[in-house]
């Protein structure tokens, strides 16, 4: 069994590492086809070809010396207009991404299939022979931590710092320079143009690669919880509701001209939600734009409240998100980083309801304009605020520093120090709501377990000894506290709000 | 008024706790072990790396300075009661106006021969654990001498490593002692499933050392060897009181307390694992190695040295452990066998993994207590039930009001129930239906 995982490691590495090599494989050629296929306005053609003369000429071994003379021979273009003070004249986008994804040739671009199959299904594979030969190893199912403080990918070993640093470098890529990965969005262009009709963005890519590593990583869930039902069915939701709602049927939605729509991310966690583009193009798709438009304030207003009050917030964090989702498939390994100081959750409380207010602040400039048409509020521009918003939240935090540090801060960072969905969903939760974490009375022998693997850094032992029940507004009702309690401490619980508080007093200690 | 505590564990931190929470006496806790307080229960956790040792600390370090609880890590060596006076091995005085002994456990140890060779422990301290992690590099077959609850955990920590584990029990069961049989058989198919070889009826003899001092076999009473590189020695816990066992202080097996938890000496208190009580409650053991009754022996002497002076009563029994895969909860007194007066309901699993006892009273069938293996069941319930003598089969039929199993989980009050009526059919249990969506 140990050989067939490490075959499946061997196997899992050598994929990752083709993949890994292929944004610096295959030749780069722009021809004046591919240019004007992709630079679709005549009157930029017509400006930029002069510049481009020599380049069109030229065949590229690497993507970086291409990107960097087309950019240079691009700027050098729009330098001549900005020094003339021909402001109408400075073309804004230079679509970089798709130029360098259609001049791809040689290597990747002939290999497509094969490159999909190894990097996406013979990888996959390799996981899963690492990970199905647990059944065999360890056959007797229960909760077994063993070793994960001393092992280095899961206690901050250098091996896991690698891990953030790739982490992060795929989130700056992904998001700031996405051009240089274009060899990896060519792998699912077919699957793209399948589903949505169109070729891949990197957002394709992006939303690709998310499902497939939750698919992988929650065979490992259910390996590892299989006797606990409770995780069996939460992962399977968490599954459903990536695939289907964050992956297929948006796209599906493309693909039928409509609204691109994710039904269950719900504003602020969904931050463009009011933003101009997005209302204009539901106002322009009649009865359904309104629909969409409808369901997602009704989601706000209604849904919310009314499901945390009662299930807790862990009917959407740890069922229904694809953030969360992602937290307890591929972050699962690392949920025991988090940070459980006192010092950890005053931070948390500050700059997650921080966030919160900035989303709103953010979202109310946004409507202010689409509705005044003035791009300033209170002498702030408005779209100022939203790129702001867009660039520090919506891709430093819940992006690079929200699965990039997983390795490093546990699985959690957006959500507990982040999001400002979860912000609102907590207070509901704090106040009112039926769901609690109960604890068995006077059982817990203050082992400490729960609190080591409580993804979002709660000292559920701090109550738990105390005889005291488990309401926080940042539990996401995972159950894993529950399920690695040696003691039976614990049960997560929709109850009457009556008496939530309450700790368990003994009679014998109601005397003193 | 200055209060000194030895002994760091739950029953000395809790007292700690509680004086500050109720006066503000002058605390010094001292302790030989560790700067801070920890969960001795957790410590198998450290050496299997599901924890760190900075997990198993419950408060986090700023917290003895915000609450004046001073520590001082030393080992003290002597104690004059008349002076008030502590010393320290390295010759500090310190002086108190009253004292706590909470001093814990040292591992039990009977003179068998070679029981100081390298690679022959028991597990009480944070050092043992690190002594383990030692001794065990390298080791390939170890044993386990006394199958109790720190057996368990060590032949656990030793399986986490691959170790080929041998445990040794006296009786004819695992834990014969203390679990019913069915019980002590469930838990033993359940080490043979993981692939441990649990020896029964069988009594440690001596161990063997190689030239190097190294133990390399141990030899038993009925003359078999094991060949082993290491060795845990869990045949039980007692008081440590190598302190003032020569002293003023009473001492039997532990430091003689009275309900109040005080000694002969005025001013001095015993509480925890060394603490023994003079008059038990009948069944119930003089000693209480227990972490919640340490918790409770500390909130009591608290109220008592603040002034407000009280009894120690332990209320109904209850204790929970967990033998690998398979959680155990128990309420109430039950030991092997039922009491004379007692009547005993038993259901297991086909699995053979999960069950459930009752033992109840003859003459009117009232609940004593019950038995849970892979079963969660709420405290609450069981102690309301067994305090106001409830009726066996109301028990049964409620026993879904006690289930305490994550979300989701298979209930088997049904079958419990079938089994029930089938063995007494004198009294039929039934289950309420249930209401249709009634959160
Ligand atoms: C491995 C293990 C697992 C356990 N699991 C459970 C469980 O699951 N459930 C349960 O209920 N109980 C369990 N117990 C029992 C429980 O941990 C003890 O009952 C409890 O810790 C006793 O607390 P205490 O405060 O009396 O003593 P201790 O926690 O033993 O503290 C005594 C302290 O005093 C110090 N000390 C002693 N002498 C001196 C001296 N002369 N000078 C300075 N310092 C001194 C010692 O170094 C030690 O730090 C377990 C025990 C062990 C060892
Ligand atoms: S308290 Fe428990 S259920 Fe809540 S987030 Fe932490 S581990 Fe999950
Ligand atoms: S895991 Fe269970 S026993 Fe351990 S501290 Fe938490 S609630 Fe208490």
């Amino acid at each position: 069994m140990k050989i067939i995982r490490n075959i499946g490691l061997t196997i899992f590495l050598i994929c990752f590492a083709v993949f890994l090599s292929l944004p610096f494989l295959g030749k780069y050629k722009l021809t004046e086809k591919i240019f004007t296929e992709n630079f679709k306005d005549t009157e930029q053609q017509k400006l930029l070809k002069p510049a481009l003369k020599d380049f069109f000429k030229k065949e590229y071994n690497s993507n970086i010396s291409f990107i960097k003379d087309y950019n240079k021979a691009f700027d050098s273009v729009n330098d001549e207009f900005k020094k003339n003070k021909e402001w109408d004249k400075v073309i804004y986008d230079n679509h970089v991404f798709s130029i360098v994804k259609n001049s791809s040739q040689g290597f990747v671009k002939d290999n497509v299939a094969i490159l999909f199959i190894i990097c996406f299904v013979i990888s996959s594979l390799g996981g899963l022979m690492y990970m199905i030969p647990a059944l065999f190893i360890k056959p007797i199912a229960g909760i077994k931590n063993d070793h994960i403080f001393q092992r280095g990918i899961t206690n901050r070993g250098i091996i896991a710092f690698l891990f953030a640093a790739f982490l992060i470098t795929f989130y700056i890529f992904i998001y700031q320079k996405p051009a240089y990965l274009s060899n990896w969005v060519l792998l699912v262009d077919g699957l793209s143009n399948t589903l949505t009709g169109t070729n891949a963005s990197q957002w394709f890519l992006y939303g690709f690669l998310y499902c497939l590593i939750m698919l992988v990583m929650s065979v490992r869930m259910y390996i590892k919880y299989r006797d606990n039902n409770y995780q069996l069915l939460r992962t399977t939701s968490v599954l459903f509701f990536q695939i289907a709602f964050a992956f297929m049927i948006p796209n599906i939605l493309t693909n039928l001209q409509l609204p691109y729509m994710d039904f269950k991310n719900i504003w602020p966690l969904d931050y463009s939600f009011f933003f101009d583009y997005r209302l204009t193009e539901l106002a322009s798709n009649g009865m359904l734009g309104y629909w969409m438009l409808g369901w997602g304030i009704f989601l706000i207003i209604i849904g919310v409240p009314v499901m945390v009050y009662f299930f807790g917030k862990r009917w959407y964090c740890s069922w229904v998100c694809g953030c969360g989702g992602l937290a307890e498939t591929l972050g699962d390994p690392f949920r025991q980083l988090s940070d459980k100081s006192l010092k950890a959750w005053k931070y948390e409380r500050i700059i997650v309801h921080s966030v919160l207010v900035f989303a709103v602040v953010m979202t109310i400039a946004v409507l202010y304009t689409f509705f005044t048409g003035s791009s300033t509020l209170l002498g702030v521009d408005t779209y100022a605020i939203r790129q702001t918003y867009s660039f520090g939240i919506g891709f430093m935090f819940a992006g690079a520093i929200g699965t990039g540090f997983y390795p490093v801060m546990g699985s959690r960072v957006w959500c507990r120090f982040g999001c400002p969905l979860a912000a609102y969903l907590g207070i509901v939760q704090r106040f009112k709501s039926r769901f609690r974490i109960t604890t068995n009375g006077g059982q817990c022998i203050s082992c400490g377990n729960c609190s080591t693997f409580c993804e979002m850094g709660i000292d559920v032992r701090a109550y738990a000894q105390n005889g005291e029940n488990i309401i926080r507004s940042s539990c996401v009702g995972c159950g894993i506290c529950a399920a690695v309690c040696p003691r039976g401490v614990l049960k997560l619980e929709n109850l009457s709000e009556e008496g939530r508080f309450d700790a368990y007093v003994r009679p014998e200690e109601k005397a003193f | 008024m200055k209060i000194v505590i030895i002994g760091n564990g739950i029953s000395g931190i809790t007292t700690a706790r509680y004086i500050r929470k109720q006066s503000d006496h002058e605390i010094l806790v001292i302790s030989a072990e560790s700067d801070h307080f920890f969960s001795r229960t957790a410590l198998m956790y450290i050496y299997m790396g599901h924890m760190k040792y900075e997990h198993t600390k419950p408060y986090e370090d700023w917290f003895w300075g915000k609450n004046r609880i001073e520590l001082k890590n030393a080992y003290i060596k002597n104690i004059d009661f008349d002076s008030k006076k502590l010393f320290t091995d390295k010759g500090e005085e310190i002086v108190y106006d009253k004292l706590v002994i909470s001093t814990g456990s040292i591992t039990n140890k009977f003179d068998w021969p070679g029981q100081d060779l390298k690679g022959v422990q028991g597990m009480v301290t944070k050092q043992d654990v690190e002594l383990m992690e030692e001794n065990t590099v390298g080791v390939t077959d170890a044993v386990v001498v006394g199958g109790g609850l720190i057996g368990i955990e060590m032949a656990e920590m030793l399986h986490s490593r691959n170790i080929n584990v041998n445990i040794l029990v006296r009786d004819n069961y695992y834990w014969g002692g203390i679990l019913p049989k069915e019980e002590a058989e469930l838990v033993g198919r359940h080490i043979a499933e993981h692939k441990m070889n649990l020896i029964t009826k069988s009594e440690l003899k001596e161990i063997v050392g190689d030239d190097k001092g190294k133990v390399k076999a141990i030899i038993t009473k009925d003359g078999k060897e094991i060949k082993c590189g290491f060795v845990a020695l869990t045949a039980g816990v007692s008081p440590n009181i190598s302190l003032v066992k020569d002293s003023k202080l009473e001492t039997d097996k532990g430091v003689l307390v009275n309900d109040y938890l005080e000694t002969n000496i005025e001013d001095v208190y015993a509480i925890g694992d060394c603490a023994q009580f003079r008059n038990p409650k009948e069944n119930h053991p003089p000693v209480e190695q227990l972490w919640y009754t340490g918790k409770m022996q500390g909130r009591v002497l608290a109220n008592t040295i603040c002034g407000t002076k009280t009894k120690y009563d332990r209320g109904i029994w209850f204790n929970s452990a967990k033998f690998l895969d398979i959680e155990y909860q128990t309420y109430g007194l039950m030991l092997k066998n039922p009491f004379d007066d007692e009547d005993t309901f038993y259901w297991e699993h086909p699995d053979g993994k999960i069950s459930m006892r009752a033992n109840f009273a003859k003459v009117d069938g009232s609940l004593r207590g019950f038995n849970f293996f892979g079963i969660r069941f709420k405290q609450t319930v069981a102690d309301d039930w067994i305090r106001n003598k409830k009726n066996i089969t109301h028990c049964i039929s409620n026993l879904h009001k006690g289930f305490f199993d994550t979300e989701f989980y298979k209930s088997y009050h049904k079958e419990i129930v079938e089994h029930f009526n089938k063995v007494h059919p004198k009294d039929q249990a039934k289950i309420a239906k249930k209401k249709f969506l009634v959160f």
